[in-house]
């Protein structure tokens, strides 16, 4: 691959999905992670809607200050988890972000982490609530 | 430079990294790929056709820096010339040497440093810089030790266009004749003058391609009688100080570039200058940007920012989508992660410096480019803050 980014990232960043908040509430987890290495910041809200008596994320956003790769990788994310269960929301790794983007440049891997980071934390946040 | 593809213009404002080959200079050159391949050090028409070149071309370089040609040493880049002045140097002196260095050096001069200082060759004391990255001269006098052999400061930053204060170093160190003094003028070749004798210093580093020349090719100047060891052994070109058959063409190149730099020098400095200030002042409407580097002791062609809140390769991917070039320090844009040393050595926070853009100018910006940058850039840097954790 000669390009840095793949199309898919570029895309991604160009046009992120879930950009915004989601208001504090109930039914809300807030997760915020910054990453010590690059500087980057990633905020994400959930709002956890019962289905079948399932918890799953009815609606995810996602503020970042970051690099491509952040942003990239914070619109794959919050789409990989929209209307999932919780339980399966928990569980995504930063690789299976990074293979949805079509690969991230080895330099920029941790980029992914910070979105997995910032799931989990909003789950513990409105696990925390319950 | 600017061609219209459907709207976009394409606006190159990275001629800091590498700027594009003169027409003329690629013309000066063209015959010595072709039929006059000779090597220099051959005695045949061929060669001597070759040799007559190289001269032609140190002489050129040698008027420029106003020294003889046999203190002109061609080399493969800036990068190459400044290690053979630092470990050159280093190298030549009998017991461990000490080095005075600034802290916001182009890494190869950084690194080289790093690598004697680790290996055990030399000491180093890394000078320290004010706020607009300017060295003071006071502190290289009081760095000089017993053992000290040589100070190495850049003339321009290459992040964010400080000028510093060389001649005034220069002149300072005319007292300490056992200390050489060492600058890597990569940036300053166009804009200012580098005169050797008024700039007081013994060694010089140039690269063609930031002036119009090709890649591959740059130049150390050497002082005579200064103590330096080759760092490239093998055959006896450049006087014995540079191993290895002259790259022709590209030596060729460097010292057409070099006659086109001093013909138009007086206007280029003028007119780059003027587009920079209308560039600097449209960019700073933008609210939450700070210039960095220092107002007016900077060179004609570099403009760089801190932009609050927004990441400086998020910055320059939304430009590249219009069509523009520039480059970042941040942490995230240098491929090792660290923010850039520059604006760390300024004492801007990582934070800060996360939001780092540079912008530098060339012969062949316009007006037009510069206003269509500043049409650009304000909304790319709200969209962005707009998608940052408040």
């Amino acid at each position: 691959m000669s390009q840095f980014y793949s199309d898919k990232v570029l895309e991604h960043f160009k046009n992120p999905r879930n950009i915004g908040s989601i208001p504090e509430g109930d039914d809300v987890g807030i997760g915020q992670i910054g990453n010590p290495v690059c500087g980057d910041i990633m905020k994400i809200f959930i709002k956890v809607g019962k289905r079948d008596g399932v918890e799953y994320v009815e609606d995810v956003k996602v503020q970042t200050l970051g690099c491509g790769a952040a942003i990239a990788t914070s619109s794959m994310a919050t789409e990989m988890i929209k209307g999932k269960p919780l339980a399966e929301a928990e569980e995504l790794t930063n690789q299976a972000v990074v293979e949805a983007l079509d690969g991230l440049p080895e330099v920029k891997k941790h980029c992914s982490a910070l979105a997995a980071q910032a799931i989990k934390a909003a789950i513990e946040d409105y696990r925390g609530k319950c | 430079m600017n061609c219209a593809i459907t709207n976009t213009m394409k606006v190159y404002l990275d001629y800091a990294a590498t700027s594009p080959l003169d027409p003329q200079v690629l013309e000066a050159m063209l015959p010595y790929f072709k039929e006059k391949f000779g090597n220099a050090s051959s005695i045949h028409s061929w060669g001597q056709e070759a040799r007559e070149a190289v001269d032609e071309a140190r002489e050129t370089a040698a008027n420029f820096l106003n020294c003889g040609t046999q203190e002109i040493i061609f080399t493969s880049c800036a990068t190459e010339s400044n290690n053979l002045a630092l470990k050159g140097v280093t190298e030549s002196t009998g017991k461990v040497p000490h080095l005075i260095v600034s802290p916001i050096e182009h890494h190869c001069v950084l690194d080289a440093a790093k690598h004697l200082e680790e290996t055990g060759a030399a000491e180093v004391t890394w000078l320290p810089v004010d706020q607009y990255g300017l060295v003071d001269p006071g502190d290289v006098e009081k760095s000089i030790k017993e053992n000290t052999i040589l100070a190495s400061v850049m003339f321009v930053n290459n992040e964010v266009g400080t000028v510093e204060p060389i001649a005034e170093i220069g002149r300072m160190l005319k007292k300490e004749p056992k200390v050489y003094f060492h600058t890597d003028a990569v940036q300053a070749i166009q804009y200012l003058d580098c005169d050797v004798q008024e700039l007081g210093v013994d060694l010089l580093s140039m690269s063609a391609h930031k002036f119009y020349g090709p890649k591959g090719v740059g130049a150390l100047y050497i002082k005579k009688g200064t103590s330096i060891t080759r760092q490239q052994d093998g055959g006896g070109q450049e006087h014995g100080m540079r191993a290895g058959t002259e790259n022709v063409a590209g030596i060729v190149g460097l010292g057409r570039a070099i006659e086109l730099v001093v013909n138009s020098q007086s206007q280029t400095v003028n007119r780059v200058r003027n587009l920079r200030d209308r560039l600097i002042g449209g960019v700073l409407q933008i609210p939450d940007v700070k210039l960095t580097g220092h107002s007016e002791k900077r060179a004609p062609h570099i403009a760089s920012f801190m932009v609050a809140g927004a990441e400086g390769e998020s910055i320059l991917l939304m430009l590249n989508e219009e069509g523009i070039a520039g480059s970042s320090g941040s942490a995230c844009t240098s491929g090792i992660l660290e923010p850039s040393h520059v604006l760390t050595a300024m004492g801007i926070s990582p934070e800060l410096s996360h939001g780092s853009l540079r912008l530098s100018l060339g012969k062949q910006t316009t007006e037009d480019e510069i206003d269509y940058v500043l049409e650009k850039l304000p909304p790319i840097i709200e969209g962005l803050r707009k998608m940052a954790p408040k």
